[in-house]
């Protein structure tokens, strides 16, 4: 182990690139995680499996969801571009990035 | 044969708002000696101790400190809200194998005195904290809003677990919320995270609770009618809501068939459920879960008060942690309010259940009278 996969996944990210591990079998593995997986790179197109508003007193509603990517993993996540009351389990969704503290962040926007 | 062991004693302590001053282990400690003057004992016949606090890393230690017990067997398993059922099955396990005769199992929180922030270690997690999660109730929001799209389950019918429970807190004079509450309140509360409002959510209040467990064989020479337990289970599947394999089916699947396995019951066989209710969604999930209807049919199940004072199934009968107390974790005051069940209610078979984290771990107990023990 020479970098740890938080580290790598950042990398990615840095690249505008969504990261996720794969297994021996070749089934995907997300979150990333110390083991014996090879890294791959999403496509970035998804599905909205389960989806939320967080109403954090003084904010705006915030969108905050999981998605499914259409290599077979899933991840939090959340839909921007869109008011977050109007996202929908069973949209099709691409990835975003917005800005992060460190790398910047994998988000999604609804694919039209 | 695995040994039969039964609770000898039960007690709870500073449920609500606990005294000033008061810490964590002070609540826990009095707990625990208010079910072992329930059992008829003193700290020095306990030589197993089973304690988990979000306040308290080392639980056991603080509870062995204060009692002055020095164990031959000591578990702080912490796996959230479920732990003292875990704790319960540990101890059938250790007395089994004669790690320990006396069993004390407590809990204690000042989460209400000192604020829900400070009263758990916040964990990072690199893949959720950037979208900024309201943990935990963004993840049960997020597991109802896929029970909501697979099943049609309606925010009327989550409404109706928390007016359930509300209807058993009016019945209880020790309950944390006993004013009237129907549906349309619940409704037209704040939301939280959608589809959840403040309604759907548990309280947060202080409290603790300890049990007495042993043989029942010992049990049947102290002076509480021994509450058996009949089976038990405990699973986890997984630690961050982003990880859990589906939304809309829970561990307590796995937990379930074992503790009922164990005492060759089934769910009809059960007359009260104490569910942990830390969100509107989860005693739906659960009823699921431990087959007392099939999956996607738990709104239909709790509507119209079939879980109730006068329903069928009586489930959360102290309130539960949305109506009556939820120091931090309930897991224990579920425990307790079955065995109340037994002992002063008249039920043969209790079901216990717990749950832990985001949906992460589950845990069941079937506890009965010495009559279903047989």
């Amino acid at each position: 182990l020479d970098r740890s996969p938080a580290d790598v996944y950042a990398d990615h990210c840095r690249r505008r690139e969504l990261a996720y591990q794969v297994d021996a079998e070749g089934r995907p593995v997300f979150r990333p995680r110390v083991g014996p997986f090879t890294w791959a790179v999403s496509a970035g197109r998804g599905t909205v499996y389960a989806t939320t508003v967080a109403r954090r007193r003084g904010e705006e509603p915030a969108h905050v969801c999981l998605v499914d990517l259409d290599e077979g993993f899933r991840m939090m996540s959340a839909v921007v571009g869109t008011a977050p009351e109007d996202v929908r389990i069973g949209m099709r969704v691409r990835v975003a990035w917005r800005d992060g503290e460190d790398a910047p962040v994998p988000v999604f926007e609804v694919d039209a | 044969v695995t040994p039969q062991i039964a609770i000898a004693g039960a007690a709870e302590a500073q449920v609500g708002e606990a005294l000033p001053g008061l810490s964590a282990a002070d609540v826990m400690a009095q707990a625990a000696r208010a079910a072992l003057d329930d059992a008829g004992l003193t700290p020095a016949a306990v030589d197993g101790l089973f304690a988990a606090s979000t306040q308290l890393p080392w639980a056991s230690v603080n509870l062995g400190e204060d009692l002055g017990i020095t164990p031959r067997y000591t578990d702080s398993t912490q796996i959230g809200g479920s732990s003292p059922l875990a704790h319960l099955e540990h101890a059938r396990a250790a007395i089994a194998a004669g790690l320990c005769d006396v069993a004390l199992i407590a809990y204690g929180s000042t989460q209400r005195s000192v604020g829900r922030s400070s009263a758990s270690v916040q964990e990072i997690d690199p893949w959720e904290a950037p979208y900024r999660p309201m943990l935990p109730v963004a993840a049960y929001a997020l597991a109802a809003s896929r029970h909501m799209h697979e099943y049609g389950t309606t925010p009327e019918q989550l409404a109706w677990v928390a007016v359930s429970a509300r209807r058993w807190a009016r019945r209880n004079p020790r309950a944390w919320s006993r004013d009237e509450l129907t549906v349309s309140e619940v409704l037209s509360a704040p939301r939280v995270c959608d589809p959840l409002g403040v309604r759907d959510c548990c309280l947060v209040t202080d409290g603790g609770g300890a049990l007495v467990v042993t043989s029942l064989d010992r049990a049947r020479t102290l002076p509480q009618p021994p509450v058996v337990v009949l089976g038990t289970g405990e699973a986890h599947s997984h630690r961050h809501i982003s990880s859990m394999p589906d939304l809309t089916t829970t561990a307590a699947v796995q937990s379930g068939a074992r503790a009922f396995a164990q005492a060759g019951l089934t769910p009809a066989d059960v007359q009260c459920c104490q569910l942990y209710d830390a969100f509107t969604i989860t005693p739906i999930l659960f009823l699921e879960d431990l087959g007392f209807c099939a999956k996607g049919d738990g709104g239909p199940f709790v509507e119209g008060g079939r879980i109730a004072p006068g329903g069928d199934l009586p489930v959360n009968t102290n309130g539960g942690g949305l109506s009556y107390a939820h120091p931090g974790m309930y897991g224990l005051l579920l425990l307790v309010e079955a065995v109340r069940q037994i002992r002063e209610e008249g039920r043969d078979v209790v079901l216990a259940h717990g749950n832990g984290g985001v949906l992460s771990s589950q845990c069941t107990a079937l506890l009965g009278s010495e009559a279903a023990a047989g």
